[in-house]
Formats: C-alpha cells, structure tokens, sequence
C-alpha cells in the first residue's frame, strides 16, 4: 500500500520554478530519501506535501488525502519535523509537546501517555518540565521529533534531520528512524548526506535542479552506475612503468585513470570484459600485478552520473536572497 | 457546525495561552512592556506644559512712577505663586521701554510691562492711566499665557482702586462692585474641577498603547514565528486558519488592554487624572478599541513576510493615524480635507469616546455613534483580513 502519491507536483515563484513535474510513491513502513544539493526543491516538495505551500500544478495523497482537497486530513495524519525547530524556547519540553497534542485534538490522558512514552524513547525524560531554551540543539532535535510523532501521524517528514548535530545525536536518530520504520510509520527524508541515505532508506530520490533525475533503492542504483560504467578498479603494480601507463591511457576499455600513490592506479572501466584486457595489457607490458579491488560506487559517483556535476560543486548554486530583487524575496524565502 | 466553533474556540484558547505564557517568560519583552507607557506619559505629561503652570517667567519691569501706586503694582507682581508653590515671574527691574524691547529682543525676558511717568499723579488727579504689557512675539505660547496672567493681575488691582473710590464717592451704594461692573460673567464645567492638558492627553495615549499592541504586537508576533519556524508547526497542525487569527487576536489583545489599564492607573496616580464615566464602559470601550484595530494587524501580518516589512509598514500606517486622530490635537483646529481624513481612523472615534466617559463621565447613550463606528471598522477589517490570511499562509 501506497503511504505517499505524488502526481506531476509543480511549484514556480513567479518566473522560477522551485518543483517540475515530480512524481513518486512512498510503501507503507519504507523510508524514503530526497536526495539532492540546497535548492534543488526538497524542502519546497516536501511543504506542498504538509500543506504548507500549495503546489502550481499537479497534486499528491498523504494516508490516503488529497493534499488539496481534505489538507486537514493529510495535517492529522503527518508530522513535520522542518529545517527549524518547532518548538518554543520559553516553554519546557512537556508544555510544547501538550500544545501540539491539544491542538492535533489529542484527549489530554493520550497526551499525558504519549510524552511519557516519547521522552523516555528518545531518552530525554529527565528533561520533561526544562524550558527548551536552555537545551542544546541535539536535545532540542530529540524534543522536536517526539512533537512530531505525538499524534501517531502515517507518516513523519525529516527535512535534514541530522544537520549541525555532533555524532553521537546523528546516530541515535538514524536508529531511531529505522524503528520508526519497522512500527509500520512511513518516513520521508531529505538530506545532502549520502552515508545517511545510503544506510538508511529503503528508495532514493536523487533530485536536481527541480526534477527527480532517478528513483531506485540504494543497491540498484549504484548498480545502474556500475552496469553502464562497468565500474571502477583499484589495481597495484609491483614495477610500475610508463610504458604500462601510456598503454593503459590508450585502451578503450580505460575511461580514466589516477595514480593514487607509486604502485597504485584507480582505473574507471567501460565496456565488457575490461578488466581482463587491462589485465592482459599490462602483463604484455611485462607488469606483475599484485592485487586488483573493485570499487563499489557510491552515491557520489551516482549523483555524478545522473547530474554530470558533484554534488559538492551545485551546492553553491543557490541564489542568496539578498542578491535578488525585492519582489522575488518571498520567493527565495523557501528552499 | 457547533462542533466545529467549539473546536476553532478551543485550539484558539491553547494559542493563546500560549502567546502569553511565552511572553510572560520573556523578560526583556515584559519590561518593556511597562516601560513603553510609563515613558509615553512621563514624556507628555511633562513636556505638553499645563495652562496655569507659568513658572519663574522672567518679566522685565520699567517703573518710572514716583508716586505710591506704581510702587503697589510692582510689590503686587512678585507676590503671585503657583499650585506647585513656586514663583510664577522672575522679576527684572529696567530703566527704560527701549532698553526692556532690547533685553527681549535678547531673550533674556519674555515680556514687559512699563508704568509711565505720570501713573500715579493721573490716577489722583481722576484721570484714567494707562499700563503697557510688551509681549515677546517670538514665542506666543508664553507670552499668551504672561498677558493672560499680567491682565488677571491688573484687573484685580484696578477693580481694588475702584471699590476705595466708588465707596468714598457714593457711601450710599451697597455693593460698590455693582458700579464697577454692572454684571459678572461666570464659566462653569460639567464636572467638578480643573480639567489639564494631560486629562485631554490621558485617553489618546490610552488608544494609542492599545493600537500599537494591536498593530504592531500581533504582526510581529505572526512574522517572528514565521522566522523562527514555529508558524510552520501551528500551520501544519489539523486546526482552523481561523483559529490562529483569533488566539493571536486575544492574546495581543489581552496585552493591549493591560498595558492601557497601567497607562489609566499611571494616569490617576501621576498625574492626577480623574477617571469621572463609569469603569466598566471604561474598559468596553478599550476591548472596543482592541476589536477595531485587529483587522488591521492581520492584514499587515499576514501581508509582510519578514519583521522589517511588517514594521515599515506599521510605521507608514501609524503615524498618520496618530497625529490625525485627535489624540494629541483637536481635530476641529484642522484644515477641513484633513478633518475629512481624521473620520476614516478608526483611533479618532476611540480617542473621542474614551475621553468623553474619562473627562466628561458621558454615559453609554451618550457615544453610540462612537461605539457603532469602532464595531464596524472591527468587522469591516476582520472581514477582509481573515481570508486574506488564511491565503497568504498556504500560499
């Protein structure tokens, strides 16, 4: 069963257009990951989604609701844990979690139990009646989640949940987010971190520029990559010479190579059988290979491969908002 | 239908329970909650000078009388003394008209009164003399209330000299001042008491506290939540846009009208304001007040997406209504396009009727017109803003 139908969801600000076309579907219990630089529309996706942003074109079903049609439906069965924290500094951690229960109508004795059951989840019971002001940002993020799952919602939306957070915070809410999953609570995710897609989503949307450029699991992907590219090897040479380098440069086989250090050479491959005719070539060359690793790709080489850019290099991209003109601020306001 | 009210009612309660709890937690946001009216009244209570407050105003005196009368004027001039217990003139004694024209053209007094020659020889010789009052043109708030105060003065001195000498003339009369003056006239108020300038200011700073908590309170509050990204929990949680609009309303209303309760009691306290209407009509026509300028706030809120904006426009609104409003300055002293202006505000019909229960103690008959205005106003805004709001939020 479908938790999420997105349907061709589109957002344009005025002549810039933040979504094109988007398209997917979210299983019951899965976790699905947005994958793309800042800019690239995963916040502004994942608005239209919580009913914050109406979409131009184009529209989705959250549990089953139209966002447009019942949006107070689709509210009652989401939690949003946003880019910001939700959550009042001057109020503690049991009022601000009471707040949001009594206004997603949750009786007051169902409140009570869930902030009991929340808090000493996410281990943080000790903390109940603390203003949250006080709190550093991990404790703050712990709070914030435990708002968002307070009124048993579907479906729980993660807009970076981890940024800024030390290691120690970002792994317990990776594992925290799994469990979520195994309780049958769909999650969707955005981040720019592979590692955290890569280890916790059960699909992958890798977005760029406003359009899903590949929707697959993690392992498929990075098998398309390795499919069409044949891949990447790492071979070491024990006498390394130019002539073996020169040979290699001019095979077809050899999409590119690096020396990583004296005796080694990363090598990325196309076409079939490419690693036995390297082999073979740097034998005729009288070179005596020591070992040859394959290199699983990761969702780097597969953003690579999908963008033709790294990652890294578009996450600059984005228009700083006080370099446009005034009445395109409101626009660049959403990321 | 009545569940539904019942719910909007309910989730609008917890937000604004809500908005005060984390108000009343903020401490720099609380003081300066006191501070602001407490400075307003201060400030015009001092600087807008009271009518009879004439203090140490340096007068010059030129007396080139000999005789016995100009000497008794002269003493009868330093003897005056304000409420406060303080000298009203600070005398200067000057050798001639030119030289007293010259020390004002220095400004070193604001005025002068010169006794000629022959006062004293007129007067016993049963003719009428003259005095001469110089008035320093440059400032004519002073000088208007020094002619006022010197002609007080001379009027009481002269009608003395005129009973002596109407007793000795006709024994037979029995109330020499019936000669004198045939017949007196006498001003009276409606209630008992000196009304002050600041009785007339008290109400205007009282709406003015209670728009500016409307205005500026509510679209500052909406556009901070914005930016903190609270806005994006309330918005995302299953209640009715209505609801946010109304919780945001009463708790800012809430503030407005205490922090116009501190401003009347800082009033009665300070300043000596007699509150003579009825306090419950009192305190309807500040909820009045709060209901009529809400609308507007939320429009502003809903419009501005960032604090800056929401302020701007606040200011460009505010001013005008301000000085347009009646609170500081009678609106029947403007131009007639200006007085035009003045009944489209909302603030002048509050101001009006705030001050006729503060200083009149007019009861509620006696401002229908007022109160009907400000509901109008009040849903006219609400009426328009509300939908805007819920627009602009799910944009």
């Amino acid at each position: 069963m479908n938790m999420i139908e997105v349907q061709e969801l589109t957002k344009r600000f005025g002549s810039f257009t933040a979504v094109d076309r988007v398209s997917f579907q979210v299983m019951k219990g899965h976790i699905f990951g947005f994958l793309g630089p800042n800019g690239a529309g995963k916040t502004t996706t994942i608005r239209m989604l919580c009913t914050l942003l109406r979409p131009s074109e184009g529209t989705a079903t959250v549990a089953g609701f139209d966002i447009l049609k019942q949006p107070n439906k689709v509210r009652e069965h989401i939690g949003l844990v946003a880019e910001k924290i939700i959550l009042y500094d001057q109020l503690t951690a049991a009022e601000n979690l009471t707040l949001f229960g009594r206004l997603n109508n949750l009786p007051e004795k169902e409140i009570k139990q869930g902030i009991e059951k929340w808090l000493s989840r996410l281990h943080m019971e000790q903390w109940r009646n603390s203003q949250v002001g006080t709190f550093s940002t991990g404790m703050k993020q712990r709070i914030n989640i435990a708002r968002a799952l307070l009124h048993h919602p579907d479906v729980i939306v993660l807009d970076e949940p981890t940024l800024g957070l030390d290691p120690q915070t970002t792994r317990a809410i990776h594992e925290f987010i799994s469990e979520l999953s195994q309780e049958e609570i769909t999650v969707l995710l955005t981040t720019h971190d592979m590692n955290e897609a890569d280890s916790l989503c059960h699909e992958i949307a890798i977005i760029d520029q406003a359009r899903i450029v590949a929707i697959d699991t993690p392992r498929n992907l990075k098998r398309l990559v390795s499919e069409e590219n044949t891949g990447v090897i790492d071979i070491e040479i024990a006498n390394p010479s130019e002539a073996i380098l020169s040979r290699l440069r001019q095979m077809e086989a050899v999409a590119s190579l690096v020396e990583t250090d004296t005796y080694r050479l990363r090598v990325r491959t196309k076409g079939s059988n490419a690693v036995g005719s390297i082999v073979a070539a740097i034998a005729s060359e009288g070179g005596q290979i020591r070992a040859i690793n394959s290199v699983e790709p990761n969702l780097e080489d597969v953003f690579l491969h999908f963008t033709g850019r790294q990652m890294r290099d578009v996450s600059t991209g984005k228009v700083p908002s006080s370099h446009r003109p005034p009445w395109r601020r409101r626009a660049s306001r959403v990321r | 239908m009545f569940q539904r009210a019942k719910k909007v009612l309910v989730h609008s309660y917890h937000l604004a329970v809500k908005d005060l709890l984390v108000f009343a937690r903020d401490r720099l946001r609380l003081v300066t909650f006191v501070i602001m009216p407490i400075f307003l009244m201060v400030m015009t209570g001092y600087v807008f000078p009271n009518q009879n407050a004439l203090k140490n105003a340096p007068l010059g005196i030129v007396n080139l009388d000999v005789g016995p009368v100009g000497a008794q004027i002269v003493s009868a001039l330093s003897q005056p003394v304000s409420s406060q217990g303080e000298k009203m003139l600070k005398l200067t004694y000057l050798q001639s008209e030119a030289e007293a024209e010259q020390r004002i053209r220095e400004q070193e007094v604001n005025g002068a009164i010169v006794i000629p020659a022959d006062f004293s020889s007129k007067i016993s010789a049963g003719q009428q003399a003259t005095i001469t009052i110089i008035t320093d043109q440059s400032n004519p708030q002073i000088s208007l209330m020094m002619s006022g105060a010197l002609e007080t003065l001379m009027s009481s001195i002269s009608n003395q000299m005129a009973t002596d000498k109407v007793e000795k003339l006709i024994p037979e009369v029995p109330d020499p001042q019936s000669v004198i003056n045939p017949f007196v006239v006498k001003s009276k108020g409606i209630v008992p008491g000196n009304p002050n300038y600041f009785e007339f200011m008290a109400p205007g700073i009282m709406a003015m506290v209670i728009m500016m908590a409307a205005m500026i309170g509510l679209a500052g509050s909406v556009s901070r939540e914005r930016e903190l990204g609270t806005l994006d929990g309330i918005l995302s949680a299953p209640i009715s846009r209505l609801s946010i609009v109304v919780g945001k309303s009463f708790a800012q209303g809430v503030r407005g009208l205490l922090q116009a309760l501190l401003t009347l009691i800082l009033a009665v306290l300070l300043f000596g304001v007699v509150v003579h209407g009825n306090l419950g009509l009192l305190i309807l026509l500040l909820i009045l007040t709060v209901f009529s300028f809400i609308g507007i706030g939320i429009m502003i809120s809903a419009v501005s997406s960032e604090q800056e904006t929401a302020m701007t426009i606040m200011m460009t609104v505010m001013f005008p209504m301000i000085f347009l409003s009646g609170a500081f300055f009678p609106v029947q002293q403007m131009p007639t396009a200006l007085q035009w202006v003045s009944k489209a505000i909302p603030l002048t019909y509050s101001v009006e009727a705030l001050r006729k229960c503060i200083v009149l103690g007019t009861g509620i008959s006696g401002m229908l017109t007022e109160i009907w205005v400000m509901l109008g106003f009040g849903v006219v805004f609400l009426a328009v803003a509300i939908p805007v709001f819920s627009r602009v939020t799910t944009r």
